[in-house]
């Protein structure tokens, strides 16, 4: 028995040792103290927009951004709970009511890019053109099938509202065509591809996306199409814990000449794919 | 579908430094929540296998069940509780690799808890009667258990690192999935898979299996060298 014991204490020392290697490594694990959080949208983020802008202002600055892309709803609401420093996002009405809300004390205009709708090449719809308000009262007719979001983004606001100018009134008339697949920009294009539906999406994610199958921009060019974006500093006085110095920097950055001016030279394939619009 | 698999392979061969660093936090994520979910687990669950208290089949059924928690449910919880408006807030765990080591621990304890009173039970059944003889008390017989067992709790272990390496629900809400700092694995997979790039998400999943099948083939050797040594 003693030599069971002895063997047993072994065994423990080298499970301890173990697990102190396991926590050993919390330092390396827990969080930067120059770093803020950047609550987002998906269409920046997966445009590839951040990984273009970041290093450039991490360099100048020495502070780390780390980007939680969400949908414009959810970005908010991780913001009001006091879990970002800095809101990027695409939803001028939702972005109203946070600053009425007082979660943020100013809204500032960074950068613009528009909405598309994408379609099958074949346009089995016949929507092509220039004008989404008819286009989107003419899918709401004949019922084309339709992928939307469904996530409380700003696409899928943009969607709403579109429908709404069109006069079709989705309750009465969702059935079968219309796809509610409640998913980020990308997800929702992918089931577009799959499906060979038509999809409200922004030119961004649109133009980075490689799994286009058979579709194509049947729709651009309106002026309802316009989709800017947003920032906001969390208000301090709402969260204490709120990093106001290294958020607002970045902030600062994104409206300078420089920020502005690295914005306008993020391309995909030779084309820009959001527009600087700071102090405008 | 062939087209991807031959662009998969062309993209494996071009994979970068990126790509090591996340899968180096995978693999230290994974292995840090496996080792809180041993330190947890074993014990409890041979102190289930050995002890008889009213209630104990009602414990072993619930735990159990927890072997099926729904890892988008854990991170759920987690972030509710460690967001900053939460009540383990101020901690500011969220969105750090802490958070989501202890989302897998969450995950991978019951687990291990659930497989290794089974393995110890199963123990209990052939040892258990000459080990009462012996006069020892629950705790020492569960102890003398754990190391009889020592090599099968190696698979538990390894069952338990299989759960959450793969998992995706719970680090991608307490994570954030954020580039350089919270991204995974699986979370970069599903992202490249939502930016439509197929290839790249597929030879980020073979490298994940890769990563997979090493680590328990270096569980193989090192459980063959223990029982040559030790056994």
């Amino acid at each position: 028995m003693d030599l069971l014991r002895r063997r047993l204490v072994v065994r423990g020392l080298a499970a301890a040792l173990g697990l102190i290697g396991a926590f050993g490594s919390a330092p390396a694990l827990r969080a930067d103290p120059s770093s803020i959080v950047v609550a987002s949208t998906t269409s920046t983020e997966q445009s590839g927009l951040f990984k273009h802008l970041l290093p450039l202002f991490e360099a100048r600055s020495g502070i780390a951004v780390k980007v939680v892309a969400l949908g414009t709803g959810q970005a908010l609401d991780a913001a009001r709970r006091g879990d970002a420093d800095v809101v990027l996002v695409h939803d001028r009405p939702a972005e109203e009511k946070f600053l009425a809300e007082g979660f943020a004390t100013k809204r500032q205009d960074v950068m613009y890019n528009d909405f598309v709708l994408v379609g099958p090449k074949s346009d089995s719809a016949g929507v092509k053109g220039h004008d989404v308000v008819a286009a989107f009262a003419k899918l709401g007719t004949v019922k084309a099938p339709f992928v939307s979001r469904g996530d409380r983004s700003g696409t899928h606001s943009a969607e709403l509202r579109t429908w709404k100018e069109a006069g079709v009134d989705l309750a009465a008339v969702k059935g079968d065509w219309y796809r509610d697949v409640g998913q980020g920009m990308g997800p929702a294009l992918n089931a577009a591809s799959a499906l060979n539906a038509y999809i409200l999406a922004d030119r961004g994610t649109w133009l980075s996306f490689k799994n286009r199958g058979d579709l194509g921009i049947v729709v651009e060019g309106d002026k309802r199409l316009f989709n800017p974006y947003g920032v906001m500093l969390v208000n301090p006085e709402k969260h204490p814990t709120v990093k106001a110095k290294e958020g607002q920097a970045f902030i600062d950055w994104l409206v300078s000449p420089e920020g502005q001016a690295a914005i306008a030279s993020y391309e995909i394939g030779g084309e820009q794919l959001f527009f600087p619009s700071a102090g405008k | 579908m062939l087209q991807t698999l031959d662009d998969t392979f062309l993209r494996l061969a071009t994979l970068d430094r990126d790509v090591l660093a996340i899968a180096w936090l995978s693999l230290r994520v994974s292995l840090s929540a496996v080792g809180i979910g041993l330190a947890l687990g074993v014990p409890v669950g041979a102190f289930l296998a050995v002890a008889a208290f009213p209630g104990r089949g009602a414990v072993v059924g619930l735990l159990n069940a927890f072997m099926g928690l729904p890892p988008v449910i854990v991170g759920l919880v987690l972030y509710l509780l460690l967001s900053r408006s939460g009540p383990l807030g101020s901690l500011g765990l969220l969105f750090t690799p802490s958070a989501m080591v202890a989302a897998q621990a969450v995950l991978a304890t019951p687990l291990i808890a659930a497989l290794t009173r089974q393995v110890i039970a199963d123990s209990e059944a052939h040892l258990g009667e000459q080990l009462r003889s012996l006069g020892l008390s629950a705790p020492r017989r569960a102890l003398a258990l754990i190391h009889d067992t020592r090599f099968s709790l190696v698979t538990t272990a390894l069952a338990a690192f299989g759960r959450a390496i793969s998992e995706i629900g719970a680090v991608l809400v307490v994570g954030g999935n954020i580039d350089g700092h919270t991204r995974t694995m699986t979370t970069a997979i599903s992202l490249e898979t939502q930016k439509g790039d197929l290839s790249l998400a597929l030879a980020l999943g073979v490298v994940l299996m890769g990563l997979v099948i090493a680590v328990n083939g270096a569980a193989a050797l090192l459980r063959g060298y223990a029982v040559r040594a030790f056994g």
